[in-house]
């Protein structure tokens, strides 16, 4: 008996690695720590009530913000492992499959548990404020998307200390990933952690299409809305199409691997290139959904800090609607040299060049934008600047990789790892942290210090250029990605330190925004922001107090034109003491709210156990979590107990509290 | 003035990358071709280069210029246009530059997509050599079945020659590339996919599989020797006179997951390559070979099973 549990720890937990072994234990004392903590100043019901039953966007946004900064920590710990693994020829700081499995976490992580939920977090605090709205489209289901996404974040990061992580990549080509070559539990956790939170992913892209088609305030046409809805809105359409194939694609290598079936395999009539085929048609438009969403931000936060109208805003319109469609046709740029033979090859490298039209357009109207503008350069434009020539010389790099018969050369190098990592760190990372820093006064009602995060800024950008600008020399060097180590003779080794040098700088950046975000919290006291409006900014949630109240808006606001705060403010000032608000024009009534549920977090939960039985085949966790889904369905189905209307009174005390509505 | 300073700055930003750069060319196998291909390879990555620089260069000094003279300070001269959203004359302009850009680069990428097909022979008063490479867990084989000749994560060609790769894999898929010859070819089961390259020159080069297949996927690094005809004849004799035979039990072995020093072979079973090939493209029937397989995830290689080739190493 003593033996059989013995052996079955030793199979189930990951062991032998003293790395793991420091992770086990931090953890550990982690979770006694916040267990203890939550239970001395008695949070437990406060965290239930207020954070993990809320269907409030801005909440959830927050709480997708949060993890995407965990895993944003968890992620580059990975990278600044490989990193030092890489610093020197030689080097066996990891053990190859220890390697392998922490560059094949590192990109799922950063991609589809750090980058997605960063987003959905921004899409949640800031579409419903921008268009006017009082929530999401559908609350509950927002609220179910979140917990999805949590759930399988959990799993895949289980498998760190449970069973082994995956080791076959990112995206997990068969036939590595299949059972024949892959036969640990590892592979099964990437399926079902993404699986899960993919679902979620679909759901975020049907709501905030919804919301955007369906909520904005009275008078605000299509093309009178903010730039951040229209990049959201692109976003979501490239996921409700891209989404379904990721889901179907994992489905059928969980069939391969847990039923025995022969979709992807290389016996029984099955074929990998059918996988990369689908899993790049959904990978490609995955990357302009992270992309999209950036551009927006940049273009609200160009036109803010250059007090200007954005220039050119329907070519803007146009170019990411251009950008969305046409990242449907380029997917099989990522595998020129299968031997699709040079029509396909012609046909995929015409369409990736295309794509370089729309964004430049972009580049030159935020350009303009800022000509005749008047610039300050606070954070969020700091990072706006930041990412312009980072992004230019990433897309050059992109449009050389788009020329086949040269890529020939590139593919599979670290010429490659090096734009990516240019283009998504200098796009999206830089994007989501712009608007981060734009928004975050709105969100908690309070300013971080700028000082520590212009040394963040710089921080992240000097070792972001040490760091990748010598992987493009690698690449042409012959080096290529996924090599756990190389030796003296290459003479790769110069640049590789160097590179490793610049991955510790953006480690340090990272410090300091921590460093900086606690600060933020010890001074808020400090730092209120009273007005609402600290960047004077143009858009409507400028014109809500900050934080914003839990119900947005106390009277849906009317919009006649894109920067309607900013023109009420320009009417206010002209109209001087006798000027009337043509934005708020309503009177206060009672508004109709949805109420928190308990559903979404159990349903998240019982896939979780669900997951786990599927990953290890425990046929009693499967039933468990599916007859608790279904009872969970089955509950709310049955729930007309869903709203609620705040009375006019409560919203005037509210409002009042802030010094608004006092009359 | 202000522009001058402006350019100034960018160049000091930029000077540290571009040394770095140009300190390290000599060893950038890819921009140092020593064959058609990658030369023309090369000349492609150049030109391609050339074309979006026109937009780049100035897109970069633009932003540093506009960051530079519209920040927002005292006793500013610059214009301010707060309302100035809208040029059709402009956004002609920068919708119209990059499609003529791209216009040109996608004339120039199809004419070299058909050109360097890789599976198109290349034009030589030469015959073409035969060489069919399996790549393995994780080794390569490489057999010249014109020579009845095997050799492991070695591959000695004649220069001048061109030689057409006939590439699969009994293993994970990988990738077959030897940068200073040309771009890659994807290594798969089931399929043997063409790839001609040539070697201008004698001279030592080096191959590597850059498709991730495991464990020791780093190791599948192998030599490359480009000699004179005459040399790669005698090297071929001295092979069939003093290495051992490879045979279908020593093949199994083989492809055994490990990692492996170099080995010739004077021989290899008939239709070996072949039958690689076809035991995975035989569809509907699970292939008996297959089923043997050892996972490739055991985390100790087998070296055991290979004490069988210990002799035969090529020294």
């Amino acid at each position: 008996m003593r033996e059989n549990v013995k052996s079955f720890a030793s199979e189930f937990f990951v062991t032998g690695d003293p790395l793991i072994y420091g992770a086990d234990v931090s953890i550990g004392l982690t979770l006694i720590a916040v267990v203890a903590g939550m239970t001395y100043f008695k949070k437990w019901n406060w965290l239930w009530r207020e954070w993990l039953t809320t269907v409030d966007h801005k909440k959830i946004g927050i709480m997708y913000i949060l993890s995407a900064f965990l895993m944003l920590f968890r992620g580059g710990v990975d990278a600044l492992l490989m990193r030092t693994q890489l610093a020197m020829p030689e080097l066996s700081f990891l053990e190859p499959d220890h390697y392998n499995q922490i560059f094949t976490t590192h990109g799922v992580i950063m991609i589809l548990f750090m980058a997605m939920p960063f987003m959905f977090g921004l899409f949640n605090v800031m579409v419903p404020l921008q268009i006017g709205a009082r929530d999401v489209a559908f609350p509950f289901l927002n609220s179910l998307s979140f917990w999805l996404f949590f759930a399988g974040a959990m799993l895949f990061n289980l498998s760190f200390v449970i069973g082994g992580s995956p080791d076959a990549g990112w995206l997990a080509y068969p036939p590595y990933s299949e059972l024949m070559y892959n036969p640990g539990v590892g592979q099964d956790f990437y399926i079902w952690g993404i699986q899960i939170s993919g679902i979620g992913s679909l759901m975020t892209g049907i709501n905030f299409i919804v919301t955007i088609l369906k909520m904005r305030a009275p008078g605000m046409r299509l093309m009178k809305m903010p730039m951040f809805p229209w990049s959201v809105l692109s976003s979501c359409i490239a996921i409700i199409f891209s989404f379904p194939i990721l889901t179907a694609t994992l489905a059928l290598l969980f069939l391969d691997r847990y039923a025995g079936a022969h979709f992807f395999t290389l016996d029984g009539g099955g074929n990998p290139m059918m996988y990369i085929n689908l899993i790049w048609m959904w990978g490609h438009p995955e990357v302009y959904i992270i992309v999209l969403p950036a551009f927006g931000i940049f273009s609200e936060i160009v036109s803010t800090f250059s007090k200007k109208k954005l220039f050119g805003y329907k070519s803007m319109v146009y170019a990411m609607m251009i950008i969305s469609v046409l990242s449907f046709l380029v997917w099989a740029h990522h595998f020129f040299t299968m031997g699709s033979g040079a029509d396909v090859n012609a046909f995929f490298a015409l369409t990736t060049m295309l794509i370089a039209i729309p964004t430049g357009v972009k580049v030159f109207n935020w350009l303009f934008t800022m000509f005749r503008g008047k610039i300050t350069f606070e954070t969020p434009m700091l990072w706006t600047i930041g990412f312009i020539p980072c992004f230019v010389t990433g897309g050059l790099t992109g449009v050389l990789l788009s020329v086949a018969p040269a890529d020939f050369q590139f593919h599979n190098s670290y010429f490659l790892i090096a734009h990516f990592h240019h283009v998504i760190i200098g796009g999206v990372v830089f994007g989501y942290f712009a608007g981060l820093y734009y928004w975050w006064p709105k969100l908690f009602g309070f300013k971080l210090n700028e000082r520590i995060g212009k040394w963040a800024f710089w921080f992240w950008n000097i070792g972001f250029y040490l760091c990748f600008m010598p992987q493009y020399a690698l690449g042409l060097m012959g080096m290529t990605r996924r090599v756990v180590s190389y030796s003296w003779d290459k003479g790769w080794w110069e640049m590789n330190l160097v590179s490793t040098i610049g991955a510790a700088l953006m480690g340090i950046a990272f410090l300091f925004q921590v460093w900086q975000i606690a600060h933020g919290v010890k001074h808020s006291a400090a730092n209120r922001d009273t007005t609402g409006d600290p960047w004077n900014g143009r858009t409507l949630e400028w014109s809500i107090p900050s934080p914003a109240p839990y119900y947005n808006f106390a009277v849906l606001p009317n919009v006649s034109s894109q920067d309607e705060w900013w023109e009420e403010k320009q009417r206010m000032e002209q109209g001087g003491a006798a000027a009337q608000s043509q934005l708020y024009t309503g009177k206060l009534e009672p508004i109709h709210m949805p109420k928190n549920s308990a559903i979404p977090i159990l349903m998240s939960a019982c896939c979780f156990v669900a997951g786990f039985g599927f990953v290890f085949h425990w046929q009693w966790f499967i039933i468990a979590g599916i007859s608790g889904l279904a009872i969970c369905m089955l509950k709310h189905s049955f729930n007309h107990d869903t709203d609620y209307y705040i009375p006019v009174e409560e919203i005037r005390s509210s409002e009042a509290s802030k010094g608004r509505w006092t009359v | 003035m202000k522009v001058t300073k402006a350019v100034r700055r960018l160049a000091a930003l930029l000077a540290p990358v571009m040394l770095l750069l140009a300190g390290c060319t000599d060893n950038m196998a890819v921009l140092d071709p020593k064959g058609p291909i990658a030369a023309q390879q090369r000349d492609l990555m150049i030109i391609s280069t050339i074309l979006c620089c026109i937009v780049v260069v100035p897109v970069l000094l633009l932003t540093a210029f506009i960051v530079w003279r519209y920040r927002d300070r005292e006793g500013r001269k610059a214009a301010y246009t707060p309302r100035w959203e809208h040029s059709f004359k402009l956004e002609a302009i920068w919708w119209g530059i990059p499609i003529v850009i791209i216009l040109i680069l996608a004339v120039i990428t199809v004419k070299g997509t058909y050109a360097l097909e890789p599976s198109k022979p290349l034009e030589s008063a030469q015959k073409p050599l035969t060489v069919q490479v399996t790549s393995l867990n994780w080794k390569w084989l490489f057999q010249y079945p014109e020579q009845g000749i095997a050799t492991v994560n070695e591959l000695k060609i004649p220069q001048g020659v061109p030689v057409r790769f006939e590439i699969t894999a009994d293993s994970p898929m990988n990738s077959f590339w030897i940068p200073q010859l040309g771009g890659q070819m994807y290594a798969m089961s089931g399929m043997a996919m063409t790839l001609y390259l040539q070697a201008d020159e004698a001279g030592e080069y080096w191959g590597s599989g850059a498709n991730f297949t495991g464990t020791h996927f780093s190791s599948m690094y192998f030599d490359v020797e480009s000699t004179t005809q005459t040399e790669f004849d005698q090297w071929v004799k001295e092979v069939q006179a003093k290495s051992p035979a490879l045979t279908s039990e020593g093949y199994k072995q083989l492809a055994q997951p490990s990692t492996e020093q170099k080995l010739t072979f004077s021989s290899f079973p008939e239709g070996l390559f072949e039958r690689t090939v076809t035991k995975y493209a035989s569809g509907h029937h699970h292939s008996p070979q297959l089923k043997e397989q050892e996972p490739a995830d055991s985390k100790t290689p087998k070296p055991a099973s290979h004490s069988g080739h210990s002799a035969e190493e090529h020294q």
